[in-house]
This record gives C-alpha cells, structure tokens and sequence, in this order.
C-alpha cells in the first residue's frame, strides 16, 4: 500500500455505548476495535522515517513498529514491542493523555493541524493489550537467577507496580506495600470502572504475583514500618505513595453535608462499591443535582459518576474556558454525551447550607480570562459583582490533589519541594536518603499515569544497578 | 494462629465486645491513641476502631465494639477462629505523653474503651489519673476493673443511678472544680454531646482540654477528606491530624452535623441485614 492510499483511509471510530445506555450503568464506554477496525487503523501510519510520534510518548515506544506488526496481523508481536517500553499498555492505550502526547506529533495530525487526525496509537494500543488478555493465557516469561537481593515497593499505583515488574525481571524478590486493601492505586480507588475497568488492573496485579511478587495490603508505611525499618530489611525502597492529599476550595460552606473531596466522592464510589448500596455496605448521597468544581480528568470523571448515581443534573463548574480544560479531549466528550452540563468562567465563593447542615445552593462569581500565567494558561480574573447563585445539593471539590505528606512527614532525612513533593534526581530517580528512591505524583505532583511509570522505570534500573555493586 | 484472626471474643456489656485478634506488627508498633481500620468481609465498609490494648510479644491487639449499625452487627457474629477482612493500622497521631501532674480521664460509654491506653500511658507516664466513668445504666459501665488499676481515683456516674452517681460526667467533673481540685489536663472521649459538654465546663477555667474525635471515615491515611473538622480556623483531618484535638477549639456543631450524614443509609443497611439474619435463622 503506497502513502496516498493510506492516507485515503479514513480515522477508524471505536464502537461505544450509546451515552442513554451507559448512563445507567458501570460497563466501559468505549467498546474496543475489532480485529479488523485495528488492522484498518493501523494502514493509516505512514511509518514516518523520522515518527516524530515517538518522542510524543514519555516513554519512547516505537510507535511505527509496533503499528506495522498489526497492519501485518502479529498482535502477539506488537504487545511485546510495546512491552519493551511500557509495562501496562491496556491501562495507558486507556488514559494517556494522547492528544498531548503521541497523537499531537503524529504526522497526519500535524499536517492538516486537526488532531482528530492523528493516528489513533493508544486505541491501538489498548487494543493489542486487550486482544492477548482475551485469549486466556498469560504469558509468563522466565525469570533469570535469583539475585538474593530484595527491594521494597511503597505503593501499588502505576509508578510502584512499574518497579515491582522490573525488578522482578531482573532477579530480585520484590515485596509491595499498600495503604489500601485492594492494588492499583489511583487506577482502582479514583478512576471510575466505566473507564478503566478493574478486571485489567486486576490482571496486571495477577501478573505480578505470578512472577513472584509479594504484596501486602492494610500496610501504611510510615505508620506500620518507618522507612529506615524498612532499610534493615531490604536492599532498597521505592516509594511511590501519589499525590492523594485532596485541596479544598477554602471557601464558607465547605463543610456542609453534601460537599465531597473528589478523591472521597469517587473512592465510595469505586473503591467500596457505593453504586451497588446497599449490597455493598458504603453509602454515598445520591443527589439529584451536583456539581463538581474543576476542569480535569477528576472532574470528569466526578460529574459522570454522579450522573451514574441517579442524579437528574450535573454541573461541571471551571474557573477558565474550556480550551484551558486539562482533561483529555475524549473525557470532556463523553461527559458532555452524558448530559453533564458545563458552566465555564466561573469560580465558586461560597456554598450555602439549609436548616439542617445540608448543601442547598452555590454561590459564583463570574471571570474573564487576562493574561497567560506561569503554566501558560490565559489567567481567569474575577468580575467585580458578577456573584450568582444556582441551587445543588451536592458539590464536588475536584481542584487538584497534592503529594501525600505522611512519609515525608515521618521521615525528615528524604527532602521535599516547598509544596510537598519529595525531591530526586532525574536521571536515576534517588532520593535525599540512601537506599531509597521515589518517582510518580509523590514527586511530580498529580501528574499522569505514563510519567509514574517512565519514573519507576528509571528508578527501578538504578535501584538493579544499586543493589548490584552497592555504589549510591 | 494466622493474621487477622479471632483469638477470644468476650461480651463486657450488652451489645459491646472485646476481641483479641492477632496482628503482631501493629501489636508491636501501636501506641494510646492511635486506632485501625477493619473491614469485616470482602464487601464490608471501613471502619475505625480504637486500639484498646496490645500485647507486642503475643502479636496481639484489642478491639472493644459496640454494635450500633450493619458493620459493628456483623463484626459481633463473628467467632474465635474467624478472620477479619483487614486490619489497617496502627493510625492516628499517638497521644503525646508527658507528666503533666494531674489528669483527669473522662470515658463516657463505648468511649472508655478508648480512654483505657491513653490512661494507662499516662498513669505510667507518672500522672495522678482521676478517672470519671459515665453509662446510662449499670450494665453499660464497661472497664471499671481495668481503669481502676490504672487511676488513682475513680468516680462512676450513670444517667439513671443505678450504679454509682447519678448524673453526668460533668456534674462529676464540675463538682471536683468546684472542690478547688487542681486539673493539668482533662481528656474526655465519648458520645460528641458529651466531649462538647465537657469542653463547655472547662471553658471558662481555662483547663487544658481534649477530646477524640469519632467522625466518620473512608480511608484513614489523609486521602479523602470525609473525617474532616474545623478546629479554630482550620480544617484539620482526624485521621492524620487527630484523632485528638483542644476541645475548646473544635467546632461541635458542624462535627455532630457531619456524623449523621449517613444516617438514612445506615438505617437502610440495618434493616436489610436484619432481614437477612432473620431469613438465615429461619
Ligand atoms: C480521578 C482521577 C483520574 C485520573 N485520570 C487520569 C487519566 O485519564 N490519565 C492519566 O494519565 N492520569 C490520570 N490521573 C492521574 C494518574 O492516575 C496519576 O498520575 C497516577 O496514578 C500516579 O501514579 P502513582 O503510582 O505515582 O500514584 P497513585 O496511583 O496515587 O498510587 C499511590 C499508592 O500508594 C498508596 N500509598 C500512599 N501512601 C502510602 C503509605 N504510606 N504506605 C503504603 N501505601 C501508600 C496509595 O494508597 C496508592 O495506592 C487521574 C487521577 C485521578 C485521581
Ligand atoms: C478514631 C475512631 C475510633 C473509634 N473507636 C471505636 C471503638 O473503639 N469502639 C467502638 O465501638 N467504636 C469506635 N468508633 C466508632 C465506630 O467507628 C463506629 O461506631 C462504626 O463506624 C459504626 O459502623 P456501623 O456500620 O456499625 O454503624 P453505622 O450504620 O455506620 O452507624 C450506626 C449509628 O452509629 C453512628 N455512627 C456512625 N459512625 C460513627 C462514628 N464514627 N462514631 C460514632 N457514631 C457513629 C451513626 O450516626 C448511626 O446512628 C471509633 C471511631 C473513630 C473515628
Ligand atoms: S504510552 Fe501513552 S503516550 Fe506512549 S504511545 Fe502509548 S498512549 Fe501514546
Ligand atoms: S507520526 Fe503518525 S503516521 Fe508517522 S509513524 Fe508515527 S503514528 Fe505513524
Ligand atoms: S478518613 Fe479519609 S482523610 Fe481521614
């Protein structure tokens, strides 16, 4: 097939549920290509000399490759080449922010200047990932000789199962500490199951365990084992604990009933199953009108949950405009499909209660964007008296999460930035403490899913080569 | 003997249980004050529990419950040999522990199970413990014989005297500051009506006061926020923060208001399992 006849092939849609059927219930919406759908999709790249798509993507898969092991019908090839790079392509081929990343350089994009365009590389992805988990057999690659060395995990999110598969890899027993009772980190307490479904975290976690690695639940560290505890038993620490401190807007009424974090909102709601109350035994208020404060993926992800739980009208309330908004492309979609409401160009001022404590209506104040700031977002500015009030029963403060204090807390020798994140070197992920290394959100900041996994792939070399020759 | 498991189960009251389980890393680690979180099974909600006591060299730990709802219910029915779902812990700031002279340690109901290892820390500590016992009735006292051995003064009150004073806590309380006692600290742990009362009858002496607070929680580690309280002008989180505050601080209203969230859903949750115990039964 030559350029020009790739270049005829339209972009392949994914088959989803309809936005009336999904609404009710927890099932994935995008439904996954088809074998066919994907091999059509991938005679769309051009296999680009330079693929400029690579250096898209944080951790540098190569991109034209795999697509041309599907194009030729080698699914198993492509997950491997994949593999090479990335551990958890179902998961990334999922909540990459694509559109930023891989997808913004692909040729085809550029080109014509309209992302929807591009090559669709994590539907691809997703679609190898998803195609090997359906033929039923896990693929278990032989282990090399046991090094005798062993490392410790903090945190099973994206960045801590990341070290724990490699390490694994490379010989050495691996033990997993998790606060939670259940592994996943934010892809199994925050991201809601009709995006990410459970059973594919589940699946990586059964593949790690396969390989051998160990992992311990109900275990907070810093409470249960100090690190330097942990670092009379084992070779080397990884923490990867995430940014799960919630913001809150710091405005009258946030303590009304009725106002969530959005990390409590959806972790009752995902976590411990509150959609399934009372069969599941965590309650969540089902309100008829909410509204979430903020314009990410945790947003989105909030006001379709809500919508999920029987509410009849969900707001999604930003302080800019929706160009601004830091959730994928696909997100904000899918929520407006879903009857969510976007009221943008607003900033709550207060939240006000009724007789009984209970959230009755929010106050806003209009704003007009200014000047770009340090993130290079045009700056939303107050207009003076423009105050309204709309009625909810419900609000959701989804304004950002930052890194979670409790280890540093408890462990003065590791070093932390001034808004909380604990401070390493780049190029081999150690932190202020020998022996111990961090990576994902707890360094970063709420960050992304692929940037914790290219963290915890530095440090899990640098962690081998330690534990190998002892040099720090 | 494997983790999590039900080593003895006792009735010390009607409706309230002691289970030793076996959890020796936190055994080992845990100090008065701090709390864990269970879960009973694998569908079951998170629920906070204070850490009654612990024996480091058995690797064992003490829970003290008083059924009020589905989760605490289904916690009662289990039996020696059983497992809990989880046990995460050991949480909370541990109290800090000083001589401070005199102490006065005021448990109402379910709440003396807590105030047990804070009192005995503090008695080790060096402190005069005068201990204030508050039930509804005689057979709600429950660790007398244990805060005994642990205080250099006990008073029992219960709200219809059938043991002890009748009255409150605070009548008792108000009546040693009243007699000129001199009071270093005064903890108060119980129903939030109580702690706030107590807060209100040291006010205005100016008596260094705390409580502990019992809010509702999701994960206990600081990450969801549901267990927050404004205490001054900040919102603090009991899980990471607490679970103990300056009483004068706290604002009782709005954390009375806040543990009642659920109220319809629990109610919902009892009645199923109720109905379900009683299907079983038949
Ligand atoms: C609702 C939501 C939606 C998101 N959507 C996207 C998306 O679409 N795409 C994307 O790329 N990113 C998304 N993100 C961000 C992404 O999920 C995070 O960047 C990523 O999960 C960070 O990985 P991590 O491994 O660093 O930490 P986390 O995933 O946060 O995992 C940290 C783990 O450490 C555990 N832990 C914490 N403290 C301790 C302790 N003391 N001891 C033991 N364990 C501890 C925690 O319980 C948790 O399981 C989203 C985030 C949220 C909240
Ligand atoms: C740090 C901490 C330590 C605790 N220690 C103990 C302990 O040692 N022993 C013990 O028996 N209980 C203790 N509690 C309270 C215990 O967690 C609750 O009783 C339990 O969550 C109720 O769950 P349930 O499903 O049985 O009842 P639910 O159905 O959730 O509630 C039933 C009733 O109890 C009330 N309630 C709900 N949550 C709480 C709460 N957190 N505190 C008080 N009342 C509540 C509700 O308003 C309702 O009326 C502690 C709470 C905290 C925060
Ligand atoms: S890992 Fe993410 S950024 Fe990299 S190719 Fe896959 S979808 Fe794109
Ligand atoms: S830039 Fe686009 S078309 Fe070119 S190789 Fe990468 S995915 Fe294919
Ligand atoms: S219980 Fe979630 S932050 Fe305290």
């Amino acid at each position: 097939m030559n350029a020009k006849e790739r270049l005829q092939i339209p972009p392949q849609s994914m088959p989803e549920q309809e936005p009336h059927v999904r609404i009710h219930n927890q099932q994935e919406v995008p439904l996954g290509f088809t074998p066919e759908l994907a091999v059509k999709e991938a005679q769309r790249c051009l296999q680009c000399r330079k693929a400029p798509c690579i250096a898209g993507c944080p951790v540098s898969i190569d991109i034209p490759k795999f697509i041309k092991m599907i194009e030729d019908g080698d699914f198993k090839g492509a997950l491997a080449k994949i593999k090479e790079r990335n551990m958890l392509p179902a998961i990334c081929g999922r909540v990459c922010p694509q559109e930023e990343q891989c997808q913004v350089q692909c040729t085809l994009s550029k080109s014509k200047k309209a992302i929807h365009l591009a090559v669709s590389i994590g539907k691809l992805e997703r679609f190898v990932a998803d195609w090997e988990r359906q033929q039923g057999v896990m693929d278990i690659p032989s282990l090399p000789a046991k090094t005798g060395k062993h490392a410790a995990v903090i945190g099973s999110g994206p960045a801590g199962l990341t070290v724990a598969g490699d390490l694994i890899l490379m010989g050495h027993d691996v033990t997993v500490f998790e606060a939670l009772h259940k592994p996943g980190g934010v892809l199994t307490y925050g991201i809601p199951e009709f995006r990410l479904p459970k059973e594919i975290v589940n699946y990586e976690v059964e593949y790690l365990k396969k390989l051998g690695v160990t992992f311990k639940f109900d275990y907070v560290i810093g409470k249960i084992k100090s690190i330097e505890e942990l670092l009379e038993e084992f070779d080397a620490v990884f923490i990867g604990t995430g940014a799960g401190l919630p913001s809150f807007l710091k405005v009258p009424g946030e303590n009304l009933l009725g106002v969530y974090s959005a990390n409590e909102f959806l972790t009752r709601a995902n976590l411990m199953k509150a959609y399934d109350f009372p069969a599941s035994d965590t309650p969540i208020f089902a309100a008829q009108t909410v509204a979430t404060i903020g314009g990410g993926n945790v947003a989105m992800d909030s006001a379709r949950s809500a919508i999920r739980l029987g509410a009849k009208k969900s707001y999604i309330l930003y302080r800019r405009s929706e160009k601004e908004m830091p959730a994928r492309i696909e997100e904000i979609e899918h929520a407006k499909e879903e009857g969510v409401e976007f009221h943008l160009l607003v900033n709550p001022t207060r939240i006000i209660g009724n007789n009984k404590g209970w959230v009755k209506e929010i106050e806003l104040l209009k704003m007009e964007l200014g000047e770009p700031d340090a993130s290079g977002r045009r700056r939303p500015v107050p207009i003076k008296g423009s105050e309204f009030i709309i009625p909810v029963d419900a609000v959701v403060v989804a304004i950002g999460n930052s890194p979670n204090p409790l280890i540093p807390k408890e462990t003065p020798e590791i070093k932390t930035q001034s808004w909380g994140g604990i401070i390493i070197d780049e190029q081999t992920g150690k932190t202020s403490m020998k022996g111990v290394w961090a990576g994902g959100d707890i360094v970063l900041g709420a960050a992304t899913v692929i940037l914790a996994m290219g963290h915890g792939r530095i440090a899990a070399q640098n962690m081998h080569e330690y534990m190998m020759n002892g040099q720090w | 003997m494997t983790q999590n498991q039900i080593l003895s189960k006792e009735k010390i009251a009607p409706l309230v249980t002691r289970f030793v389980v076996t959890a020796p890393d936190i055994a080992r680690k845990r100090k008065a004050g701090q709390f864990v979180i269970i879960r009973v099974n694998e569908e079951g909600e998170r629920i906070p529990l204070t850490i009654a006591d612990a024996d480091a060299e058995k690797g064992t730990i003490t829970l003290i419950s008083q059924s009020v709802g589905k989760t605490t219910y289904e916690l009662a029915d289990l039996e020696v040999g059983d497992h809990l779902q989880d046990i995460a812990g050991p949480l909370g700031s541990p109290t800090h522990i000083e001589k401070y002279g005199m102490v006065v340690a005021i448990g109402g109901g379910i709440g003396i199970a807590p105030l047990y290892p804070i009192t005995q820390a503090m008695k080790k500590a060096g402190n005069h413990i005068i201990a204030i016992l508050g039930a509804r009735n005689k057979d709600l006292v429950i660790l007398e014989k244990e805060m005994t051995k642990v205080s250099d003064e006990i008073i029992v009150t219960t709200d219809d005297g059938s043991y002890g004073r009748k009255g409150f806590v605070t009548t008792a309380l108000q009546e040693l500051i009243d007699q000129k006692r001199k009071m270093d600290l005064v903890i108060a742990i119980g129903p939030a009506i109580m702690m706030k009362n107590v807060a209100e009858v040291t006010r205005p002496y100016h008596i260094s006061t705390l409580a502990s607070l019992n809010t509702i929680m999701v994960d206990g580690t600081g990450m969801c926020g549901g267990c927050r309280v404004t205490v001054g002008d900040e919102i603090k989180f009991v899980c990471v923060d607490g679970p103990e505050f300056d009483a004068h601080q706290v604002e009782w209203k709005e954390m009375m208001l806040r543990l009642d969230m659920y109220k319809e859903h629990e109610c919902r949750a009892m009645e199923r399992y109720r109905k379900e115990k009683k299907a079983q039964q038949a």
